[in-house]
């Protein structure tokens, strides 16, 4: 008995250094945004009085309006492309089945384990010779075809009831118009995780956007956050303060959609 | 005949549903595989690229910085990802204790770093990792050292700084797979070892491991592939220089300088992108021999 209850003191204390640990980067982050770059780097854990004057030079140095913009546009786009082709794909894949059709699905997924490094030569080469540099079709184009997000829209698809598409069928549907008003109603939380996992990706986007975006007034936040981190001496507290704000609408999609989130990403596995 | 017209129609309408993600799937993707691989064999400056044969291959073997690149990428993969799997483990069967108060609160905390872009939690940590810094104050108050780490001034600690950072990044994730994979085996089996007397360290070993097998393949696997590409982090954390003394250079960072930094060699980069893909496919075959091993052993 008395093990039992040690036993389950550790687990809990345990756990509670794995938490700490896992939050405290984004409340050192809050506090940052609040200090000097100098009080930063002694290692200050409390809050400062400097978040004006980072919030100052943060807007000073870097045309926030125009680099979110930058940001939310590629990440929106990009995401509702990719859920379109992929579930339509997904879809395909799952409801009609063939052979030849399976055999690309095995190659597809052996695709997935090719890393990006192994095209990123090979994709800059085809986008210059397109003229398509530092446009955001670079940027996306390359992404909206997903093959994790066609595989997870197939592994969710095995549960949508055939019930539904053989009645629809008797009613005279077409297939498009089964795939508009059916399927799509009812995978809405399917759709919902997906958005989720597929924005983050897209908005959190670096290699790819800091190969083809190259005039500053097209990079992204995350391009921008870096170049910054890389000056000689780094003003963290500018810094922080525009970290804050990069990490803020990933934050709140996670915690309005956290359930779903965790249920997307279950899904993906069963 | 009105069999064999559906049947058309069926089959039209696979090929439709899926055309599209084909279509780009092929251009920026099969394509740019297969151009790559035969740009590896390929040598000159720029665009001005000929029929090498094999030179590209032989220059890996003279390439001390690329020697130096794989050596580092290797080191991360080894030490990293076999952390990062334990841990993950371990929360997550803590995690899956029903009679466990707090759960949901532990669960978010500890995925919550997922949710930050590579780039967020790289600068967030590059300012905790400086010399009078948070985690040097934290590990002397702790009496851990001593003195300060010089983390990025020194070629083993800039290592550890970078392992220590893809771990927190990485194991809530990982975690998840754990938990939704434990969610679905059937606690009677837990009840019944249980009351048979198996110790709780033997549930774990000869009941939850084998049962996760699969999960554990899979996010091994997917850990290896990502591990292998490490960029943003180093890129961030060392302004891209891979430094001190290229101690952190990754080889998607060596792609990157050879492509975009130095004279480009695009026929070289693409033979060094080669090798990820080679050590990519025979670390997945290794992982996927030893997960079979074990199964028919008991």
């Amino acid at each position: 008995m008395i093990a039992t209850t040690l036993r389950r003191g550790l687990v809990y204390v345990l756990l509670s250094i794995a938490a700490f640990i896992s939050v405290f980067p984004f409340l050192w982050m809050m506090i940052g945004a609040t200090n000097t770059s100098a009080e930063i780097i002694r290692g200050k854990v409390s809050f400062g009085s400097a978040l004006i004057a980072n919030a100052t030079t943060f807007f000073t140095q870097v045309d926030a309006v125009r680099i979110f913009w930058n940001s939310g546009v590629i990440a929106v786009v990009a995401t509702v492309l990719t859920l379109a082709i992929s579930s339509l794909a997904g879809y395909g894949f799952e409801m009609f089945r063939s052979r030849l059709r399976e055999r690309i699905f095995a190659l597809l997924l052996l695709l997935l384990s090719i890393p990006f490094a192994a095209m990123m030569v090979p994709l800059f080469v085809m986008f210059s010779q397109a003229k398509l540099v530092n446009t955001f079709a670079a940027v996306i184009l390359p992404t909206i075809a997903s093959i994790f997000i066609i595989f997870y829209f197939r592994q969710a698809t095995k549960a949508f009831p055939s019930e539904l598409r053989d009645a629809a069928k008797i009613d005279g549907l077409k297939e498009w118009q089964i795939f508009l008003f059916v399927y799509l109603p009812v995978m809405r939380s399917t759709y919902a995780a997906a958005t989720i996992i597929v924005f983050m990706s897209n908005w959190n986007n670096y290699l790819w956007p800091l190969i083809v975006l190259q005039t500053a007034e097209n990079k992204t936040i995350t391009l921008i956050l870096s170049a910054l981190t890389s000056a000689y001496t780094p003003d963290y507290g500018m810094i922080l303060f525009g970290t804050v704000l990069a990490t803020l609408p990933t934050l709140v999609i996670f915690f309005l959609l956290q359930r779903r989130f965790v249920e997307g990403m279950l899904g993906a596995v069963k | 005949m009105a069999q064999t017209r559906l049947d058309r129609r069926e089959r039209i309408n696979g090929w439709l549903f899926i055309a599209p993600a084909l279509v780009l799937l092929g251009l920026f993707m099969v394509y740019p595989i297969v151009w790559s691989l035969w740009m590896s064999f390929q040598v000159g400056k720029g665009m001005n690229l000929s029929f090498g044969g094999f030179a590209n291959i032989m220059r890996l073997t003279q390439d001390t910085v690329f020697q130096r690149a794989l050596t580092n990428t290797f080191t991360f993969f080894i030490v990293q990802v076999p952390i990062m799997i334990v841990l993950a483990l371990l929360f997550a069967v803590a995690l899956n204790d029903a009679t466990l108060k707090f759960r949901g609160l532990f669960r978010t905390a500890i995925f919550l770093p997922c949710v930050t872009s590579l780039i967020a939690y790289s600068t967030v940590f590059k300012s905790m990792f400086a010399s009078d810094g948070v985690i040097n104050q934290a590990l002397m108050a702790l009496h851990i050292i001593s003195g300060p780490i010089a983390w990025f001034g020194d070629p083993f600690w800039a290592k550890i700084a970078i392992i220590i950072a893809i771990t927190w990044r990485w194991t809530g994730y990982n975690m998840i797979f754990y938990l939704a994979a434990l969610q679905n085996i059937d606690r009677s089996i837990y009840e019944a070892a249980r009351i048979d007397g198996v110790p709780a360290w033997a549930r774990f070993r000869y009941l939850t491991i084998p049962m996760l097998k699969p999960v554990i393949l899979f996010t091994t696997v997917i850990s290896t592939i990502g591990t292998l590409q490490l960029f943003d982090e180093v890129y961030n954390f060392t302004a891209g220089t891979g430094g001190p003394a290229d101690s952190t250079l990754t080889l998607s960072l060596y792609i990157y300088n050879l492509t975009f930094k130095f004279m480009p060699s695009f026929g070289y980069s693409a033979t060094v992108s080669w090798v990820i893909v080679l050590v990519v496919a025979i670390l997945s075959f290794l992982q996927f021999l030893v997960a079979r091993d074990r199964r028919r052993k008991p």
